[in-house]
């Protein structure tokens, strides 16, 4: 069983966001970066199919050259190769993503054998834009569902489960190579180990450069060909980011009603107040 | 590269169950309204999928829609996304609709990623609202609504989903206005397209009172100290008839079960009353509550972010105070 995760490098805050000058982009200066908890999850299966399974585990990422660290991080807990989609910085919108992926994983499947499985994270953890993997199993042309909080794999299917509106679980089933969206809970992902950091350290990253505008590197853009069904080429790009900014603040300083045990007398009135107790 | 927006439909994807639209449809609803009115001589015009679509758009008066297409094909009972997206890609093609409108839930961004897929055209998620022009300007939220961007969308036809509970939804069946005109049309749909659609339900293994509906939260942090420190949580919440959730941290280190994290990549909860337990409030955690109505913070360090997001503190170690609410509301019991 051979497994792609696809993860994107994002700056880790915690914090109240501050923006870079030119208000396009985080300032990063005091933060370190992360992938999506959605992701963790998918690097983590990833794992688990193939010890379970056999075959081999990949990782890819678009993003600058910084982006190694997070692909060591994977390969740390045990994905067996990295690939890196060299971007010069920058943003590229979730069209171009989605094209220049579908693109590196065919490229990937003529060198070395077809993904039995993709995985994506439900959503980017910054820009949540909902869409890369569904774009690349279409212009794959193959099975996907988003939103997955369990998975087996048995007799070339996999066996997908979400959360039902109403409360339980939807399940589906598709027929393998499939690609699935993962969400946070899917599994608890082990922590990397000291030999398996080492060993990450050692491990060759497969790099492909490709260039800091996505319009340029794809030749997408205004005056392309309408888009062929099915595939994502000739897409048009977008949406274009203008520049970021911070919602309206909503602080509001806490009224500090005691401390310690002895303000427990007051804690009661509170919900007295709120009606919560009668 | 044609400039849509001016005079044609806005079409907005109404999800239903069982002949009722959810809310984030009808949010949806709300939002596509003044986009509408901004551009000249441009309807509303909805699109509902199923057997019981028609019924249910008939439950929609007053909602500003002047059209709705109806595929009343029961394979679209079953959620498949492919299907439903094949079937919305018809309704606009029928209508010549320049914007296509789809709630924020799971299955809304879902189905309108597969209809931007297909089409070759961009999309916008958690759009939370639009200033349209021949080229347009739209605000999205990223990090979970933690930070907005500007953005620009431009293609013949735009695609955009709308962030929850970024606009109120419109209030469906309340006017005394005729329902809307439902036009059943064949959307062509081929068996392929519902291979992979919703083959079961499983029951869920969770019990009690769900921490979407309590009404009082009781949320654990790295504070709490242990697993088994989330008993005096439980105690609580158990006393005021509401729920225990917690943050990232106490389910990655296994302490909680994933259904029980609040945040970004957990639930969202809208409470009467959260109280943060050992919670420092980084952005992630603090989206998933910030709709509570209160918020009391329990915290040994009165400078945490938390402090800024509470309306209440109480500065101390939980593992004193928690365990004294709990004592004072049973001693105000027993003397009542
Ligand atoms: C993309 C992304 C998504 C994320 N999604 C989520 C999410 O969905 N939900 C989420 O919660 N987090 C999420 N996080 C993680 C988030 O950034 C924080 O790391 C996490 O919320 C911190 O959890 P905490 O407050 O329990 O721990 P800490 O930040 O370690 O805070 C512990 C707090 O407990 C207080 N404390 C310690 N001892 C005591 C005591 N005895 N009594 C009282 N107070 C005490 C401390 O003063 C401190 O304020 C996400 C992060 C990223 C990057
Ligand atoms: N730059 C990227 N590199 C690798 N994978 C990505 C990138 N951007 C998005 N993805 C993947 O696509 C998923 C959905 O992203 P999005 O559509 O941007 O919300 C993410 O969770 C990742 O798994």
């Amino acid at each position: 069983m051979n497994v792609l995760v696809c993860v994107k490098r994002v700056p880790q805050t915690g914090g109240r966001m501050v923006l870079a000058p030119d208000g396009r982009s985080i300032d990063t200066r005091f933060l370190g970066f992360t992938i999506s908890p959605h992701e963790e999850c998918g690097v983590e299966e990833a794992v688990r199919v193939v010890e379970a399974h056999g075959g081999m585990s990949a990782v890819l990422t678009l993003g600058p050259a910084e982006a190694e660290d997070q692909l060591r991080d994977a390969m740390a807990i045990g994905i067996d190769r990295a690939i890196l989609l060299e971007t010069s910085g920058g943003e590229w919108d979730p069209v171009s993503t989605a094209a220049a992926i579908a693109e590196a994983i065919q490229v990937q499947e003529a060198a070395n054998g077809a993904f039995d499985l993709v995985i994506f994270g439900n959503e980017a953890a910054d820009t949540g834009d909902y869409q890369v993997g569904i774009r690349v199993a279409v212009a794959l042309g193959r099975p996907v569902i988003n939103g997955i909080k369990g998975l087996t794999l048995t007799d070339g299917v996999a066996h997908a489960r979400r959360e039902a509106g109403g409360g339980g679980w939807e399940t589906y089933a598709l027929p393998l190579p499939a690609v699935i969206g993962v969400k946070e809970g899917l599994n608890l992902p082990r922590y990397p180990s000291v030999p398996g950091r080492l060993r990450a350290k050692r491990k060759e990253i497969e790099r492909v450069a490709l260039g800091g505008s996505p319009a340029g590197a794809l030749g997408l853009g205004a005056g392309e060909d309408a888009a062929v069904e099915g595939t994502g080429v000739g897409a048009v790009p977008g949406p274009t980011m203008v520049g970021l900014r911070l919602p309206a603040e909503e602080r509001t300083a806490a009224t500090v009603i005691g401390h310690g045990a002895d303000a427990a007398p007051a804690v009661v009135d509170l919900l007295l107040q709120l009606g919560l107790v009668h | 590269m044609a400039a849509g927006g001016a005079g044609g439909p806005i079409l907005v994807f109404v999800e239903q169950v069982g002949g009722e639209v959810d809310r984030l449809s009808l949010e949806a609803l709300a939002f596509a309204a003044p986009l509408a009115a901004a551009a000249a001589g441009a309807r509303v015009e909805i699109v509902v999928l199923g057997s019981e679509a028609a019924a249910s758009a008939g439950t929609l008066r007053d909602s500003g829609a002047a059209l709705a297409h109806v595929v009343a094909d029961a394979r679209l009972d079953t959620y498949a996304p492919v299907a439903w997206a094949a079937a919305l890609g018809a309704a606009m093609d029928r209508s010549s609709a320049v914007v296509v409108v789809a709630p924020g839930s799971d299955r809304g961004n879902e189905v309108l990623a597969h209809l931007a897929a297909r089409r070759g055209l961009p999309m916008a998620a958690h759009v939370v609202s639009v200033a349209p022009a021949a080229s347009w300007r739209l605000v999205r939220q990223r990090w979970a609504g933690s930070l907005l961007e500007d953005a620009a969308l431009d293609a013949p036809v735009r695609l955009v989903s709308v962030a929850p509970h970024a606009v109120a939804p419109i209030e469906a069946g309340a006017g005394a206005g005729p329902p809307v005109e439902a036009q059943l049309f064949d959307a062509d749909l081929h068996d392929a397209d519902f291979d992979v659609r919703v083959g079961g339900i499983e029951a869920s293994e969770a019990d009690g009172v769900s921490l979407t509906d309590a009404k009082v939260v009781v949320g654990g942090g790295r504070g709490v100290g242990s697993a088994a420190g989330f008993g005096q949580l439980e105690e609580l919440a158990g006393l005021l008839g509401g729920a225990v959730g917690g943050s990232r941290v106490v389910t990655s280190l296994g302490w909680r079960p994933h259904s029980d994290q609040i945040g970004q990549t957990g639930l969202r909860i809208a409470p009467d009353l959260y109280i943060a337990c050992g919670i420092s409030g980084a952005i992630q955690h603090i989206v998933g509550c910030k709709a509570a109505k209160r918020i009391l913070a329990i915290n040994t360090d009165p400078d945490s972010p938390i402090m800024s997001v509470a309306d209440y503190a109480v500065i101390g170690d939980l593992g004193a105070v928690v365990p004294a609410i709990s004592a004072e509301l049973r001693r105000r019991a027993g003397a009542a």
